[in-house]
């Protein structure tokens, strides 16, 4: 079985024919653009092809398929000059796979970047869900508005259930104005023990960073890189960088970038985690805390590492095989780059307490009774 | 309002109970005197009234969880109780329920300001929490009105939001791992210190669940760092039309205000004669608050007073300290105890696409003047979360109804124009017996399997936010 085998394809545009397909058929592999999967399952290939695009800029609010393409989707908030805030990567060239990001499949992910330090993650920007269950029934919650406590809160438990509840057909999501001006403080040569400590102490300042990662030294004689990002109006980052600067002036000299198309590549790169596209090994995804960081990947000793997140998240490169979570304590692995046959071993997801995997269990068995949805998956 | 006939095999069962509860609890922590439950009798929704059979206050998590084990035993509901400040009645009791109140797990757990988070037992109060970490330069973001007395545990159950959630979120936003005891007494953990879920967003589906789904003893709270300064700017306009517009270019600007809060010309007259803020005499009043260094306030005021220009403003008053910053919010503020003075009055809080705004204002005008009851709207304006206060007299026969059902059209009006029934109070039994309007048999359906996972026998606030006919059959189990 290869990650997320399909058997055939089946397009639907319309949420009742998905639904007539769902209860007479499965089971199916559910994957939005299938750029970022990285769960085991096999089945039919559900194609959902609704074009609901409804953007209020105004409002911050924006409702579409879950279809559509994130990179089309971005290119219409761009317009109005704004954005998902989240920063939803694209894993597409790390896990070598062709195909298109879709709105679903961020969301079915709950795909967030580095600025989900500052602004929270993609599930903290879903403000509602359309979707058909595995028995056929078509359901919403949430809505378009920003504030809304109406009824158990179903929106947060699809942004990251892996297509394993329910097929999205429709998201709304609040978006995010483009900021006039980023630039990004660097410092070099920090160990990764200081990287933390100065990341931390970064985000416990009042300058908003919206990004705070350190990467080690590459292959090519880059020296370790401790990266701070500011954003917002020129005036306000200027003053920002300045101060924050200066609060952290006993860690020496930095560097500070201006260039906007480099800031760009910077955090792109970062979100992508490019620096292990096309290296081999397997690769790890780990949310810890961050002053646990540093000891975590001392045990591991990985082949490289890219701390985000202020080192709230790790992504390590490991040889094949290896067992990050055996060495872990508190916080989570997810292995998002490995064999099909390590994934088997070792699972993709991470094990869960007894209580949270039988209510989880208990959640499945509700939604989709007949595990038509990624059957296996998750659990 | 219509609550299930009591139980009355559980009120039978009242000594054995109490006898049970005694055994596991301290001696002044079970309260069964008939004059002494009365305390606990309504919430903030004083209008409906009902006291408990027994009520506990537990101090630990393995207290909750013995009470818990002994009302799943012998299949007593229990209605779980923050501070009792819910506008909603997510706390009233019925009279075969235990009221398990949190008031006493009050206990800072851990501060870590390195990792930014803040570890607390439910019953602290909203701002204590942000005094716990006050002098290391950190605050608790979400800021209900009520946040002196609201406990976490209720501000967790209702995912409360607060005037400042436009920047910082709402609870949900802000928190990251909880301790809480199932129905059954088992006692979980989910999450934790570090960011987002492993497996299924479990926290996610908590948050919000008005006490449906369990207990939460303990949480894990993002803590962020003060902002250096915040300063607002008060402009007035002769029509709502144009203030909805100005809130619209205001976001489309690209600036993300603090806070924007919204006033109508009655709510303006109430605070007028109560607090006498100085607001100018006008259809609309902006609030606009921004933070930051104050260079950075001194620009974002300038850009937001250019836009506001644009629509002609009667007034626009920038605040240029401290003193004059208090005097803006003053009205603002006050505005729930003007129009207190003016009579009982109902809060409504239902969410509407911002777009929609003037429609809305107009239309709740007219539904005002047909059922002859004044209405005041304060309102969330960058988040479209509507305040509406509609006055009433509580002594004079069919007013509350009249009132009520006045509320009810303003709330069906909001679903129909793309919003919701709530955006920060909570269902409760307020809003239950509307949630048919803007949810399908499907939709309410999904929401009543998660409550089935979690607490199978339906014992946990079971009279809230479903249509009471629509979960008949599950809460029947019992």
């Amino acid at each position: 079985m290869s990650i997320l085998a399909t058997v055939k394809d089946i397009s639907c545009n319309t949420e009742a024919q998905l639904a007539d397909m769902i209860r007479a058929g499965g089971p199916f592999v559910v994957t939005g653009g299938g750029t970022s999967r990285i769960g085991l399952a096999e089945g039919d290939r559900l194609l959902w092809t609704g074009a609901q695009f409804d953007y209020d800029p105004g409002a911050l609010t924006l409702v579409v398929s879950a279809g559509m393409a994130v990179d089309a989707v971005s290119a219409q908030l761009a317009v109005e000059h704004q954005r998902l805030a989240f920063e939803p990567p694209d894993l597409a060239p790390l896990l070598e796979r062709a195909g298109v990001r879709s709105m679903g499949g961020m969301v079915a992910s709950n795909a967030s970047g580095p600025r989900r330090v500052a602004v929270g993650a993609c599930r903290d920007a879903c403000l509602g869900v359309r979707f058909v269950n595995g028995r056929g029934e078509i359901v919403k919650n949430g809505g378009r508005v920003m504030k809304n406590v109406t009824g158990l809160d179903l929106v947060k438990l699809m942004a990251g259930s892996q297509g394993t509840l329910g097929i999205l057909t429709e998201v709304s999501l609040k978006t995010q104005p483009i900021p006039e001006t980023t630039a990004t403080l660097i410092f070099e040569g920090q160990t990764e023990v200081e990287a933390v400590n100065t990341m931390s102490r970064a985000l416990g300042t009042p300058f908003d960073i919206t990004g705070a990662a350190h990467l080690r030294q590459g292959a090519d004689g880059t020296p370790a890189r401790t990266l701070l990002r500011l954003e917002g109006m020129e005036s306000a980052v200027r003053y920002r960088v300045e101060a924050l600067h200066q609060r952290l002036s006993d860690l020496g000299a930095a560097d500070v970038e201006w260039d906007q198309a480099h800031n760009g590549e910077i955090w792109r790169a970062i979100r992508d985690v490019t620096r292990f596209v096309g290296v081999p090994g397997d690769v790890w995804r780990v949310s810890v805390t961050p002053s646990e960081a540093p000891g975590l990947v001392a045990a591991l000793q990985p082949e490289d590492v890219i701390y985000d997140w202020g080192g709230g998240r790790l992504w390590l490169l490991t040889t094949a095989g290896t067992d990050v979570r055996a060495k872990m304590g508190k916080g989570h692995a997810t292995l998002v780059r490995a064999s099909d046959e390590t994934k088997r071993t070792l699972g993709v997801f991470p094990p869960e307490n007894r209580i949270v995997a039988q209510l989880s269990k208990g959640l499945r068995q509700k939604f989709d009774p007949e595990q038509k949805f990624n059957p296996g998956m998750m659990g | 309002m219509d609550m299930p006939t009591p139980n009355p095999d559980l009120l039978a069962q009242k000594p054995k109970l109490v006898a049970r509860l005694r055994a596991v609890l301290p001696k002044d922590a079970v309260i069964d005197a008939p004059e002494e439950v009365r305390a606990y009798e309504c919430d903030a929704l004083t209008a409906y009234r009902c006291a408990p059979l027994v009520a506990v206050l537990p101090s630990t998590t393995e207290e909750v969880a013995a009470v818990l084990r002994i009302c799943h035993e012998m299949g007593v509901p229990v209605v779980p109780r923050g501070s009792g400040t819910s506008l909603a009645g997510g706390a009233l009791p019925t009279a075969d329920c235990v009221i398990l109140g949190v008031a006493r797990l009050r206990e800072v757990i851990e501060i870590n300001t390195s990792d930014r988070y803040i570890r607390v037992q439910t019953g602290m109060t909203n701002l204590s929490v942000t005094a716990a970490v006050e002098s290391d330069g950190f605050f608790y973001a979400p800021d209900p009105s009520s946040q002196l007395a609201c406990a976490i545990a209720g501000n967790i159950a209702m995912n409360s939001g607060g005037a400042h959630c436009l920047k910082y979120g709402v609870t949900t936003n802000n928190l990251l791992g909880v301790t809480m005891v199932l129905a059954d007494g088992e006692v979980v953990e989910i999450g934790g210190a570090h960011m987002d879920a492993g497996g299924l967003d479990l926290l996610g589906v908590i948050c919000g669940s008005e006490g449906q789904l369990g207990i939460v003893t303990e949480a894990t709270l993002r803590i962020l760092p003060k902002p250096e300064g915040a300063r607002p700017v008060l402009i007035g306009f002769d029509s709502n039309e144009v203030a909805g517009a100005c809130v619209a270019d205001i976001i489309k600007s690209g600036l993300i205000p603090v806070a924007i809060e919204f006033m109508d010309r009655p709510i303006i007259r109430a605070t007028e004669s109560f607090a006498g803020a100085g607001y100018p005499d006008c259809e609309a009043l902006l609030i606009v608050e921004v933070e930051g260094s104050p260079q950075e306030i001194a620009d974002q005021l300038a850009r937001i007073t250019t836009i506001a220009r644009r629509h002609n403003p009667v007034e626009i008053r920038e605040s240029q300290g401290p003193e004059e910053s208090a005097r803006i919010w003053l009205g603002r503020k006050s505005a729930f105890g003007a129009m207190g003075q003016m009579g009982d009055y109902i809060c409504l809080d239902g969410t509407i696409p911002v777009g929609a705004l003037p429609l809305v204002l107009k239309r709740i005008g007219e539904l005002s003047e047909a059922a002859g009851h004044m209405v005041g709207n304060v309102f969330h304006a960058g988040d479209g979360n509507m305040h509406p206060l509609i006055l009433f007299n509580a002594n004079e026969p069919g007013q509350l109804e009249s009132a009520e059902a006045l509320g009810a059209d303003i709330l069906r009006l909001c679903v129909d124009v793309g919003g919701c029934l709530t955006g920060e109070h909570g269902v409760g039994v307020e809003k239950r017996d509307l949630m048919t309007h803007q949810f399908s048999p499907a939709d309410l359906e999904a929401q009543m399997a998660v409550k089935d996972v979690f607490d199978p026998n339906w014992v946990l606030n079971p009279a809230k936010v479903f249509p009471l006919t629509v979960s008949a059959g599950r809460r029947g189990a019992q």
